[in-house]
């Protein structure tokens, strides 16, 4: 039997995937000979699953901090306190930046609010999962502009603003149906930009973090920075 | 595990399919999230309250799970009420601040809908066992295993999160830094728990392809997720609630879109 | 716990335990490795490589080499889990029963080493099922194969029972069940018993015994405490650290030959003690010294509880002296960690008195949070270590969890030794020379920029010793620091405890191991059977 026994069968459902445009990606990329591909591994789903589950329980704690903190914001401009909403659109994003693979985003955030709301939300199971859906899904659609082949930080923040922006879609037309524009103006960009800084470029740091833990030893995500190190 | 834990019991209501459970309250919510007034809410609300009876809830149960969202909506009923579309007459205007005939119907609104698509939802998460509902997943409406056994597995790494956030609190007092920066400290700490949890989770995949997880080999269920006439039932009550309240708010005229 | 009315759980009464059921013993399946090697994707150097070795059907076998000689890593290729040209690159070849492991999987049954990850499902029945289900095993047969495999490994829990409930002993005895209701070819033991206390590992390897007398299977273990296994296997392998076979053949053969190398390489060969002779507490026994010693901490008639209201030990008297080393020992449940951590000022005592001596509680004070509980309790004082402030603990109490991980509270090994020394507000230089002469006596100075999670098990041990001790603290707690640890990071940890005892510090051990007692204890306190011997 020729070397390489062990092999993946998926061989033939296997896609290229673009490489990262920098010099140093590539040398990363070519010094470990990593083959890329989109089909989700055990460990993908697992690992997906237990960032979600987190999230979920962090979105919880959240729930019940959120409002005394984001009261002052919606007293100087009512719609402004979405600045801090960012939090609950974390989850998706870092999922995305760590797994790699079509759906993360959306898988992520959406496990994140179903935990949550299994543990229980004042906004009940149904209206915690739609809110999920949205806010995954605002990720997930940046992520696959970039055809899930880029993960630098510039696309982290625009998949956080993509969440930010599904948020706000959703909230404004689930919890704030009545209100007038200028809320409903203001509530949006404090969203989206909510939605950049705290979701987007936060997850990355924080993902870059992971990595230097070797915690994602397992994801190409991990071994970039490793390699870099 | 008391927050995630199901209520248990012998009840009709526990041995019903999850799914369905999921169903029926996604489908009232979709109902109820269509129209904005008071009229469709609390004829909801009301038909609701009555089969709460058989939700298989203690009252302190009930009480004690729905806890936050009688603290929610009433604080949503009073931002609708400073900020909502102002109409009629006006009592108060402050800035942004404009509190009006129309911005106080629109709160009232807004309360009673915030119950009646919360309360049930909440009523029927609580008697779900994460295990039965993914059985259901897969089963009856066919989601990918693979996805439904590794969110489930996720999910039971919850009950040693628990345990782990105890440690960690202890071991952050024990080295010195128990004694300022509480966000910093919680911050720090949920990092040390996502690390952990994420080898956790590297692992636990490996034991479950170990055992043949993730395979081409089409999965069999050890246990069935039956889905039958009481299934079928319960998701019937809950369109009918959304339908009997859309069409009482048509009726009396009080029917208000939400998208436009 | 009710039972639910589901009807596939009528199923007829499990066999008597301990008897393997005909069907449990599969027949065993052929290992083989032709100049095989493998380097995981974010290393340069190889696993392991160049390895040529056959295990035949039917053999016991009991895989032994020093920490990194990629025992794991093989036994990870065997069961087909190694994750494929993603996570690295292969040569050479590596089957089971002539076929690719990643087709079969299943046929190597594979139990790993920490029981927490090990469980897959929320209730033993279903976690059990769970390889049956993959491999598409049809549901009538499904659940007989549940009740024999969890009879076989001894084992008469309610199928609905949780996971989480269960001891590390019965967590790691539902996983090998797991395996064994997949009737694998191979049984596949990587440190199965390393994260146990004493109980489970017996529990442990009585199951496998059993099961290894009256299976077909082949057997494989990986281990490196050599007793536990010696009598249940019939060859020893031993891979060299880079590649290849260092030994192979009869167990006490090979013991003979290759034992003082093991045991310098940090495996448990019995008839070599780690210590090597030396005597870790020349003084040892302190009735020997002759002089009373000082009080640091006294515990009068304390109860203790994690939870509180439910009190997990009562009635415990106390006395943590100065310049001695006290042993917390007892079975499983009985509140030996719940003391340690409640002697540690971590904990609120659920009833009782402890207090600092006045030595010890000089220069602390009431933190803000404590303040009301000090008002309303008759118990508290200003003198009990769990009112004091976090940062009054670190020159006084220090603390060494059982986990490192739950410790780790920076990104390098250098900044989580600094991190207690500058809330102390040391001066720079003081920290800069405290940090080197810890990190140097604790072999942790090459390590110094290393992010403390990617550490190897035994340095994280050290580095969480390390942590507490360079805060220099009058009182040092221990939680099972030798749980899983090599006997060389054993014997090393025996030989600093002990030189900070005789230096004057106080030591509580929370432990199971005998050893390690009689090495360093003046004392013991068992918990749960009142007094201390």
């Amino acid at each position: 039997m020729p070397r390489g026994v062990i092999r993946k069968r998926t061989n033939t459902t296997r896609r290229p995937v673009p490489l990262p445009p920098t010099e140093r990606a590539r040398k990363v990329h070519s010094q470990f000979k990593t083959r890329r591909t989109l089909r989700w591994r055990v460990v993908d789903i697992v690992v997906a699953s237990v960032i979600g589950v987190a999230a979920g329980l962090i979105f919880w704690i959240w729930n019940l901090f959120y409002a005394p903190v984001t009261a002052p914001l919606e007293v100087v401009a009512p719609g402004a306190q979405a600045l801090l909403y960012g939090v609950w659109l974390f989850a998706g994003v870092l999922g995305g930046l760590i797994i790699r693979k079509p759906g993360a985003a959306l898988y992520t955030e959406l496990v994140a609010a179903i935990v949550s709301a299994l543990v229980g939300t004042q906004w009940g199971g149904a209206l915690t999962i739609l809110s999920g859906l949205a806010q995954g899904l605002g990720a997930e659609i940046v992520f696959a502009l970039f055809l899930y082949g880029n993960y630098r930080a510039y696309v982290a923040v625009l998949a956080g603003a993509g969440a930010g922006l599904g948020m706000a879609v959703n909230d404004l037309i689930t919890w704030y149906p009545a209100m007038d524009f200028s809320f409903k103006a203001i509530y949006g960009v404090s969203a989206v930009i909510s939605g950049a800084l705290i979701a987007g470029l936060l997850s990355w740091l924080l993902a870059r973090a992971l990595a230097r833990t070797g915690a994602l030893s397992r994801f190409a995500a991990g071994r970039e920075v490793a390699a870099r190190a | 595990m008391t927050l995630l834990g199901p209520v248990r019991g012998t009840r009709r209501i526990h041995a019903i399919n999850p799914v369905a459970k999921l169903t029926a309250s996604l489908l009232l919510s979709v109902l109820l999230l269509v129209t904005i007034d008071w009229v469709s809410a609390a004829v909801a609300l009301v038909l609701e309250s009555i089969l709460f009876l058989w939700a298989g809830l203690a009252p302190r149960a009930f009480f004690r799970r729905t806890a936050a969202l009688w603290i929610a909506a009433p604080l949503a009923g009073v931002t609708t009420i400073l900020y909502g579309v102002p109409a009629g007459q006006t009592y108060l205007q402050f800035g942004l601040i404009h509190v009006s005939d129309g911005s106080i119907a629109l709160a009232v609104a807004t309360v009673l809908r915030i119950l009646a698509i919360g309360l049930p939802a909440v009523v029927l998460f609580a008697t779900v066992d994460p295990t039965d509902l993914a059985d259901g997943l897969a089963q009856v409406w066919h989601l990918p295993s693979r996805f439904v056994l590794g969110a489930l597995a996720g999910i039971r790494l919850v009950g040693l999160f628990l345990d782990d956030w105890r440690q960690l609190e202890l071991a952050r007092r024990a080295r010195g830094l128990g004694d300022s920066g509480r966000i910093r400290r919680f911050l720090n700490q949920a990092f040390a728990l996502l690390v952990i949890s994420l080898r956790r989770g590297s692992k636990l995949a490996t034991a479950m392809e170990a055992r043949g997880f993730g395979g081409d080999t089409v999965r069999t269920w050890a246990r069935p997720s039956p889905f039958g006439g009481r299934e079928w039932l319960l998701i019937a009550i809950g369109a009918v609630i959304g339908a009997t309240a859309l069409t009482a708010a048509v009726l009396a005229g009080t029917f208000r879109f939400v998208i436009g | 716990m009710p039972q639910t009315d589901d009807a596939s759980r009528a199923h007829p009464a499990p066999p008597p335990a301990g008897r393997v059921p005909e069907g449990v013993a599969a027949p065993g399946a052929r290992l083989s490795a032709e100049g095989w090697g493998w380097r995981h994707a974010s290393r340069t150097a190889w696993a392991v490589r160049g390895l040529d070795l056959v295990i035949e059907p039917g053999e016991r076998v009991l895989l032994l080499g020093a920490s990194g000689a990629g025992k794991s890593t093989l036994a990870h290729a065997f069961a087909g889990v190694l994750g494929g040209a993603d996570e690295g690159e292969q040569e050479g070849v590596l089957t089971v029963d002539g076929a690719e492991p990643e087709r079969i999987r299943g046929r190597v049954g594979m139990l790993m080493q920490d029981p927490d990850s090990q469980l897959v499902l929320a209730r033993v029945g279903d976690d059990v099922a769970f390889g049956c289900e993959n491999l598409g095993v049809p549901r009538a047969e499904i659940w007989p194969r549940v009740d024999e495999a969890l009879a076989a490994v001894g084992l008469d829990l309610p199928l609905d029972r949780s996971t989480s409930e269960l001891s590390g002993g019965q967590k790691q005895r539902v996983a090998l069940a797991g395996v064994l209701a997949m009737r694998p070819g191979v049984v596949l033991l990587d440190e199965p018993t390393a994260n146990l206390d004493p109980a489970g590992v017996l529990d442990v390897r009585d199951a496998v015994a059993e099961l290894v007398r009256s299976s077909r299977a082949t057997f494989v273990v990986i281990e490196h405490r050599v007793d536990i296994w010696l009598d249940v296997v019939d060859r020893v392998v031993v891979l060299a650290p880079g590649g290849g076979v260092l030994a192979d053949g009869d167990p006490h053969e090979v013991l003979r030959e290759r034992g003082a190398e093991l045991a310098r390489g940090g495996v448990w060969v019995p008839g070599h003690d780690p210590l090597e002779g030396r005597s870790p507490r020349p003084a040892h026994p302190a009735g020997a010294r002759g002089v009373p010693a000082d009080v640091l901490l006294t515990g009068r008639e304390l109860a203790v509880a994690r939870v509180p209201g439910v009190p997990v030990a009562s009635g415990l008297d106390v006395d943590v002296e100065a310049g001695a080393a006290l042993a917390l020992t007892g079975p499983n449940g009985a509140g030996k960690t719940t003391l340690a951590l409640t002697l540690a000022g971590l904990i609120l005592p659920e009833g009782g008195e402890l207090a600092g001596s006045v030595e010890l509680t000089r220069g602390t004070a009431v933190r803000r949070a404590a303040r009301r509980m000090l008002a309303r309790s008759p118990l508290l004082t200003s003198a009990s270590p769990f009112v004091w402030r976090s940062r009054d603990l670190l020159t006084r109490i220090g603390t060494v969890f059982q986990d490192p991980e739950h410790q780790f509270v920076s990104g390098t090994v250098r900044g989580e030794l600094e991190v207690g020394l500058r809330v102390l507000k040391l001066p720079e230089a003081e920290i800069a020379a405290r940090v080197m002469e810890t990190a140097g006596r604790l072999r942790l100075d090459h390590l110094l920029t290393a992010n403390p999670y990617t550490l190897s098990g035994g340095e994280k041990r050290r580095l969480s010793v390390a942590s507490a001790l360079v805060a220099r603290p009058s009182i040092l707690i221990l939680d099972e620091p030798t749980f899983g640890q090599d006997s060389r990071t054993w014997a090393e940890l025996v030989l600093l405890l002990a030189e900070q005892v005789e230096r004057g510090t106080s030591a509580v051990v929370v432990t199971h191991d005998r050893a390690f007692i009689d090495a360093l204890a003046d004392r013991e306190l068992v918990v749960g059977a009142g007094g201390v011997r």
